[in-house]
């Protein structure tokens, strides 16, 4: 028997009233008792989500739906775009493909771009918080460029690159690096005195001391910084990419709209929200991973 | 013991902090022989842990200078290996590898693979730690951290051991057990120790000498106890012990007759 249900026993025999008549219904109930804890856990975490969700449509699918609206409503969208909802993955020629395989290759760059920032972002964020002077001599210089908008960067990038894909894949790089680069640095100034004196006293040196001692301590930090790194690569790359043509979701939405493809738009927009939360979930999950145990001493 | 094994000799320390210059220590004079038990017993602030730090080769000194063996002590290292008072133990490395990352850094090159886990096992069985060898530092009790704190500094063997206050953030009942844990691994090993500590029965238990600092500013060593309790000892036959008492009321008076507690430095 669950102790709720022994308790519910009990309780009645302190209370006035006779027991018998208080138990069968308290037996009766125990099963319900046990099924309702995930229920009720399941309906608070879906419901209200479902709810709104339909309702936004509803709302959309009101104001979208009349004579004259500029935007096409739910109906409309799921009529006219619903084989790119359906079939992510179809391959008709070049330009013909599925919006999966765009996200792939937006995708791809991202990742590239990214994991280019993380690792030069990480050794220049350790440099930057290990030595005061080269804090002292970067920071401001930092401070200035990271306001820079990340298309910004492109017309120059372009110039340099004379090819759009390295020149996406910069844009990248340069826009995410900079809160790993700030984010790292923190982190490092932050390593306790003592981490450093344990250091110290087993004479490790430079090498041993950035792997065993500066990358974990500073881990919950450097993992913040890519956590906002990630989405702001992705914030990039689909502007970028609406520049530079190519194959992915960027581009893809600029030509729907230059071929009046609203309803597309609209589903390539779904998509990559979809895609940004995903790889921010995953960031995030490494993070946690990479972590455990840091953070609590 | 005709040379001294340690030799503080005429150490001062001082901190600027912009144009005012505090000094701390005001030649600090020290000898400790081989093997011997020493605790440095002062109030808050007078400068017992800055005097351990600079034996530690944390902290430069000022002016005089800190021999071991005849040589001179102007960096750390792990022949003065330090139990620090919060354990420091590194969170994202387990009990086991805490240990094992001070053997491999000191043993790299004088013994193998296997040796060095036998050696790290063999200290963590020291501190009866041996059953949360795969424990993190967050998963286990403070008086344990600090367990094994002390075999992360043993495994080094060290010329000598410092230990900063060791037992301070521990209750009363866990602090007493690993004092009987410390007296046991220095009756065994014979290590030389240093120990800050401001606990005067503590400091009776345990140690051969007691030195006692004067209050800050420009502290320097006000008297020196030899405590001459015949080891092992046991902490239930010396509550009524008449050097025992004497011992402690000693340090007692210098503590609170001869310097007073100043209260801006608690």
């Amino acid at each position: 028997m669950s102790v709720t249900a022994i308790k519910k026993e009990l309780a009645p025999q302190a209370a006035p009233v006779p027991a018998p008549i208080v138990r069968m219904p308290a037996q009766r109930a125990s099963i319900m008792e046990r099924v309702t804890p995930y229920l009720h856990g399941f309906a608070i975490n879906v419901i209200p989500p479902v709810i709104t969700l339909l309702a936004l449509l509803l709302i959309w699918q009101l104001l979208c739906d009349r004579p004259g609206a500029t935007l096409p409503a739910p109906t409309v969208v799921w009529n006219e775009a619903k084989d790119l909802i359906l079939e992510p993955f179809f391959n008709l020629g070049s330009q013909d493909v599925g919006l999966g395989w765009r996200v792939l290759v937006s995708l791809e760059r991202v990742l590239i771009g990214f994991g280019l920032a993380a690792i030069v972002g990480v050794l220049v964020g350790c440099l930057i918080g290990q030595s005061v002077w080269a804090m002292r001599g970067l920071d401001p210089i930092f401070q200035v460029l990271r306001t820079v908008p990340p298309l910004a960067w492109l017309p120059i990038s372009l110039a340099a690159f004379r090819d759009s894909s390295p020149s996406a894949i910069f844009v990248i790089f340069i826009t995410s690096i900079w809160p790993i680069i700030i984010n790292t640095a923190v982190g490092i100034r932050n390593i306790p005195m003592d981490y450093r004196n344990v250091a110290a006293v087993l004479r490790l040196n430079a090498f041993e001391f950035f792997a065993r001692i500066m990358i974990p301590s500073a881990a919950p930090y450097i993992f913040t910084g890519l956590r906002i790194g990630i989405g702001l690569a992705w914030l990039a790359i689909v502007a970028a990419e609406m520049l530079t043509g190519g194959i992915g979701i960027g581009f893809f939405i600029w030509d729907a709209w230059n071929s009046s493809r609203l309803p597309d738009i609209v589903v390539a927009l779904f998509y990559i929200g979809f895609v940004g939360f995903i790889l921010d979930k995953i960031v995030g999950a490494l993070g946690n991973l990479a972590t455990r145990g840091t953070a609590a001493s | 013991m005709q040379r001294p094994y340690l030799k503080i000799d005429h150490v001062c320390r001082s901190f600027a902090r912009g144009s005012t210059s505090t000094e701390v220590l005001k030649d600090v004079c020290l000898t400790i022989n081989k093997g011997e038990y020493v605790s440095i017993i002062g109030h808050s602030g007078c400068g017992k842990s800055t005097l351990l730090n600079m034996v530690a080769g944390l902290l430069p000194v000022s002016s005089g200078a800190i021999l071991l063996e005849d040589r001179e002590v102007n960096a750390p290292g792990p022949d003065r290996a330090v139990v620090f008072q919060n354990h420091s133990l590194l969170p994202w490395l387990t009990v086991y590898d805490n240990v094992r990352l001070a053997v491999d850094k000191v043993f790299s090159r004088t013994r193998n693979k296997a040796q060095r886990h036998d050696w790290t096992m063999h200290n963590l069985e020291l501190v009866q730690m041996g059953h949360a060898k795969d424990r993190r530092p967050s998963e286990i009790s403070g008086g344990m951290k600090q367990r094994v704190g002390i075999a992360r500094a043993l495994c080094m063997e060290p010329k000598v051991l410092l230990l900063d206050e060791p037992f301070g953030a521990l209750d009363a009942l866990t602090r007493a057990h690993l004092q009987d844990s410390v007296m046991a691994i220095h009756a065994a090993l014979g290590n030389t120790v240093i120990m800050i500590t401001h606990d005067v029965d503590e400091a009776v238990l345990l140690s051969d000498r007691i030195v006692m600092l004067t209050n800050g500013p420009a502290a320097h060593v006000g008297e020196i106890l030899d405590v001459t309790l015949p080891r092992p000892r046991k902490r239930l036959d010396l509550v009524a012990n008449s050097q025992y008492i004497r011992a402690r009321e000693g340090v007692l008076k210098f503590l609170y007759e001869r310097t007073h507690f100043v209260d801006s430095a608690a």
